[in-house]
């Protein structure tokens, strides 16, 4: 035998060796950071004994872009692009957040049309995020079919999205003070169609899992968290609500108007995967019912407010009206006048309260912004929640907590 | 119940008393001022009292202000009393020299990782913190990227002069 092959030889009889030993003692596997089924970069180095989790230690930050840092170089109306890349799921949520923050600072006016709007395609973004997710939970558990569907529908929610500012995944939607144009007539119809095919393909897809009792033997109980851990390691949104807390920033402090609207809060009992499941999926069907009250009482008025520094004049204007050039210039080159003071505003994100601390000391730039970044914070109590479970549980309660590398590492 | 800002206020500074270096509505939030070596016991304070039950911490994180002379860094809590639907915002002041305060993540463990965070960017570090090292940034970095002195921008770069694009 040659050394080459006699080396080949000895490394395979050791790592069958290793295998041998392993039954019975802990192993040490690496769970990611680029696994398919981490739908994201994280890492996870699990300690295992067979199949059973005994701990596990977590690495975050592989996609870290210093979003903190940048929004302070950067004048007001640029550090929209920057929100797009938390939450990617669930964009415009992020970027109408941005705005009402700093409407908030300046004090801005809104008419009740650009709150109706908002509101239309905030909950938009809302069922495009939960289609994700849950569809997502449907594939850890092996239903790939669970996927095909949702896609179709968000498909239709993204083609919504371009007809009102032209971009499709990080959407950069609206302006400070409003929108950029009102509502097409190519949105018209298309909400319209949306609204009235919608429902139905989502009970059909819904029909597929929720009673589905392969899917609820693989899912209940899997990755659950108590109410009071919850609460302690800071859960918002719909996997505190799993839990049974009803905690939702719409309701708790409404913004762009949600105190118009009827709508329930879904809570779960048990906070496992499968009540996580089935929150969102509610929650889907409440933000229906959000868009068709919105859409339908959707007042006339203007579709933006009367914020001259901040929100770029008509392009004819700017041609013909020295006004007009003077603040079109001032907008462009980051000139606006912004009053100081420090503003914490939140809206209730896709996975959770996304909020905005901003100091601004009068410059041009934020002194200061901090996002809250809501599955930065729950994802700490991943280890505990999957400690004596499987392996393919820990799978899906990754999935199943709507964590997005994005968001995670800001 | 439905507190107002007015009526925190004074039920704050009734339980706080002379903890309180400063106190101010800043906007919608009222926002107090504290003294960093008893930042501990006040929020314990705020958690475990009936009446207000700031029980839910929503951030933390630090901001750094090169100007002020021994008060450099602040590390601003806010928490939120869902019975009151109320927040507050606490604000402790460190000096460069020293800057370390206590932990809170035994109040609340969602604290953990916030902490590490802001010790990755400002170099805070908090005492008792079970597991206090960098969170985004990779280990080896031996600079703390969110203080004001490290420019966003590469500094040897000579082309893109600031001044000519109306900006500082």
């Amino acid at each position: 035998m040659s050394k080459e092959k006699e080396k080949v030889s000895n490394s395979a009889t050791e790592f069958y060796n290793s295998k041998e030993t392993i039954d019975g003692d802990i192993a040490t596997i690496n769970f990611g950071p680029t696994h398919p089924a981490t739908h994201g970069i994280f890492q996870n180095i699990l300690k295992v004994d067979g199949e059973k989790i005994i701990s596990s230690e977590q690495t975050v930050g592989y996609i870290h872009r210093a979003f903190e840092k940048l929004a302070e170089r950067r004048p007001y109306n640029q550090i929209t692009p920057i929100t797009d890349r938390l939450n990617y799921c669930s964009s415009p949520i992020n970027n109408l957040g941005w705005h009402m923050t700093v409407e908030k600072l300046i004090q801005a006016e809104i008419p009740k049309r650009v709150d109706y709007m908002r509101v239309i395609i905030m909950e938009l973004a809302r069922i495009a995020d939960h289609l994700i997710c849950d569809s997502v939970v449907g594939v850890d558990t092996g239903a790939l079919t669970s996927f095909f569907y949702p896609f179709q529908e968000r498909e239709k929610i993204y083609e919504l999205y371009e007809e009102i500012c032209g971009a499709r995944l990080t959407t950069n939607i609206g302006r400070i003070g409003g929108f950029e144009r009102d509502f097409t007539p190519a949105f018209h119809t298309k909400l319209k169609s949306f609204l009235k095919t919608f429902p139905k393909a989502f009970s059909e897809w819904d029909s597929m899992l929720a009673r589905n009792r392969i899917f609820m033997d693989r899912t209940r109980g899997t990755g659950p968290i108590s109410p009071e851990r919850a609460l302690a390691y800071g859960f918002t949104g719909p996997n505190l609500r799993a839990a049974g807390v009803d905690y939702d920033v719409r309701v708790m402090h409404p913004y762009s108007s949600y105190e118009d609207f009827d709508f329930i809060i879904p809570v779960g009992v048990n906070g496992d995967t499968y009540d996580r499941f089935m929150v969102r999926q509610e929650e889907i069907r409440q933000s229906i019912r959000i868009i068709e009250q919105a859409y339908g009482n959707l007042p006339e008025g203007n579709y933006k407010a009367d914020v001259p520094d901040f929100y770029l004049p008509d392009k004819a204007d700017v041609y013909n009206n020295m006004e007009a050039l003077i603040y079109h210039f001032k907008i462009v080159m980051g000139e606006m006048e912004i009053p100081s003071g420090e503003i914490y505003h939140s809206v209730e994100g896709g996975n959770g309260e996304l909020g905005y601390y901003l100091i601004s000391d009068g410059g041009r730039t934020p002194y200061r912004l901090q996002f809250r970044r809501p599955c930065f914070i729950y994802y700490q109590a991943y280890p505990e929640m999957i400690t004596g479970q499987t392996i393919s549980d820990a799978v899906i309660t990754l999935s199943s907590m709507n964590v997005i590398a994005g968001e995670l590492d800001a | 119940m439905v507190l107002s800002n007015e009526d925190l206020q004074s039920q704050v500074e009734a339980l706080l008393g002379a903890n309180i270096l400063h106190s101010e509505i800043n906007f919608d939030i009222l926002s107090i001022e504290v003294a960093a070596d008893k930042i501990h016991s006040i929020i314990a304070q705020l958690q475990k009292d009936e009446k207000l039950r700031f029980e839910f911490l929503t951030i933390l994180g630090g901001v750094h202000y090169p100007e002020q002379i021994n008060r450099e860094f602040a590390v601003v809590y806010h928490v939120h009393s869902w019975k009151h639907k109320i927040r507050l915002r606490l604000k402790a002041f460190l000096p460069l020299s020293n800057p370390s305060i206590d932990s809170i993540t035994d109040l609340y463990p969602c604290a953990n990782w916030m902490e590490r965070e802001t010790y990755d960017f400002y170099g805070i570090s908090f005492n008792n913190h079970p597991d206090l090292r960098r969170i985004l940034n990779e280990d080896s970095m031996d600079y703390f990227p969110l203080r004001k002195e490290y420019a966003l921008e590469d500094a040897t770069r000579e082309d893109k002069d600031d001044r000519f694009f109306g900006r500082f």
